[in-house]
């Protein structure tokens, strides 16, 4: 059925979640930081759907797309959460730039 | 060869979108090239068989969440020119430098794991499938998310109420 070999799937899903990283540790706009880590939560999908497609049987493949659908609820959750928290900072202190949202720190 | 052909376009528009969404610097362009990623991704489930999740991928992610980010952008004006963060620059050769290390060990790790043949029963991504797997062997795992998604509404609500009261 698909041609492309499983390793193929996997670098690109391994791609991925290496530039989500790096957008995290550049980025100092926590909504960016947030779309990279959504970047990396979607990389991981990638992995589950790769190795669910070459689990022997039928049960052990729709556990992984099960997963998958778990794992789309969690980031909504993470999303509307830290929006706002995203909205708050932004009210109080009119910047949402993580180096200068220092407050546990002072 | 003309599924490695749409993988292989699929994957370079992916890793394209997601290098220009890191490198851009205005937010709603990196949300942009982000929906377009999601939409490759989405294909890329196509082609491993998993429809359900991926009409789920373009419906709640590049639908949804993205609308949800693209509207706080919005709101906090951040589109504009004037309202750019300045980028450390120091910080980016040491963290493309982490970046590329944690892609080296996880393409080794892939091909030390795979040889694996693909056993595709074609019905593991239908509706039907996942909806019977979701409530009956993972029902109190459904249950976890739907408390979760519970409180994080409650949560962003009383976040975003304004004290004046």
């Amino acid at each position: 059925m698909t041609a492309v070999p499983a390793s193929a799937y996997l670098t690109l899903a391994a791609f991925l979640f290496a530039i989500g990283a790096a957008g995290v540790l550049i980025k100092r706009n926590p909504i960016v930081i947030f779309m990279c880590i959504e970047l990396m939560l979607n990389a991981v999908n990638l992995t589950f759907l790769t190795f669910a497609l070459h689990q022997p049987n039928l049960q052990a493949q729709v556990a992984g797309h099960v997963f998958v659908l778990f794992v789309i609820g969690v980031a909504a959750a993470e999303v509307a959460v830290g929006l706002g928290i995203i909205v708050v900072i932004f009210r109080l202190r009119e910047t949402i730039d993580v180096d200068s949202v220092s407050l546990l720190r002072e | 060869m003309a599924e490695r052909l749409f993988f292989f376009l699929c994957a370079l528009v992916a890793i394209s979108t997601a290098v220009g969404m890191v490198a851009s610097r205005n937010p709603v362009r990196s949300a942009l090239l982000l929906v377009a990623n999601f939409f490759c991704l989405a294909m890329l489930y196509f082609t491993l068989s998993a429809q359900f999740v991926g009409i789920i991928q373009i419906i709640v992610y590049a639908g949804a969440i993205m609308v949800l980010f693209l509207f706080v952008i919005m709101l906090l004006n951040l589109g504009s020119p004037e309202a750019q963060l300045q980028e450390r620059e120091l910080r980016r050769p040491l963290a493309w430098l982490l970046a590329i290390g944690l892609f080296l060990v996880l393409v080794s790790q892939v091909f030390l794991v795979v040889n694996a043949q693909p056993q595709p029963h074609g019905a593991a991504g239908t509706a039907r499938m996942i909806g019977s797997a979701m409530f009956t062997q993972w029902s109190f795992p459904l249950l976890i998310v739907a408390v979760l998604l519970t409180v994080g509404v409650i949560g962003s609500i009383l976040l975003a109420r304004r004290r004046s009261a």
